[in-house]
């Protein structure tokens, strides 16, 4: 387990530039895993279990995974949110998954869901930053 | 599941339980944070569906 000395060693560590950029690559592909990389495991591992399960059941709820379509501005921002949670929004694309049943009854339970999910990885991405910065 | 309040309250759980955790630091002020955005959320459903409920659709 780690001491509050060794995390803000990690942090202090990790303040370069190149490894900054590693912890928020890191974050955005896999939610959690900069958090338990800078020895913040309890929470590492709440939002690689909650923000996974959130985007699965925004799948399993026949929810879109929305395509980059600039000329229509809100699916444009729609996908955007979607591509904030990483390497489960790239399997869920390349597996063919994110379709979106528009006749289902909870299709919008599902986008929302899938948009979510991938707003508060980018939260969670700000927030290993800041706790690489050692200002957390 | 199709229960329109039983979505909303998995959603509501799912999202206190993140900001709670990015908010504190300690476990038991995270659970008490979670619970309180939780109760706060479901609440303010409640309330708005009600105000909502005089208007036509």
């Amino acid at each position: 387990m780690a001491t509050k000395s060794t995390t803000a060693e990690t942090a202090r560590a990790s303040a370069e530039p190149g490894t900054l950029t590693l912890v928020c690559v890191l974050a955005w592909a896999v939610p959690g895993a900069a958090h338990i990389w800078l020895g913040r495991r309890q929470k590492g591992i709440v939002f690689l279990v909650v923000l996974s399960l959130m985007f699965a059941i925004g799948l399993m709820l026949e929810g879109r995974i929305f395509p980059f379509e600039f000329a229509e501005p809100l699916v444009a921002l729609a996908a955007i949110a979607d591509l904030g949670m990483g390497v489960p929004w790239m399997l869920a694309r390349m597996m063919g998954g994110g379709a979106g049943i528009v006749t289902a009854p909870t299709f919008e339970y599902g986008n929302t869901f899938l948009i979510v999910a991938g707003l508060l990885n980018c939260l969670v991405v700000l927030d290993a930053f800041d706790i690489a910065m050692g200002r957390k | 599941m199709t229960s329109h309040f039983a979505l909303l309250a998995l959603f509501a759980l799912l999202v206190s339980i993140v900001f709670a955790v990015l908010m504190r630091d300690d476990p038991r002020q995270q659970l008490r944070t979670a619970g309180a955005l939780f109760a706060g959320f479901l609440a303010t459903a409640i309330v708005l569906g009600w105000l909502m409920y005089p208007l036509p659709l």
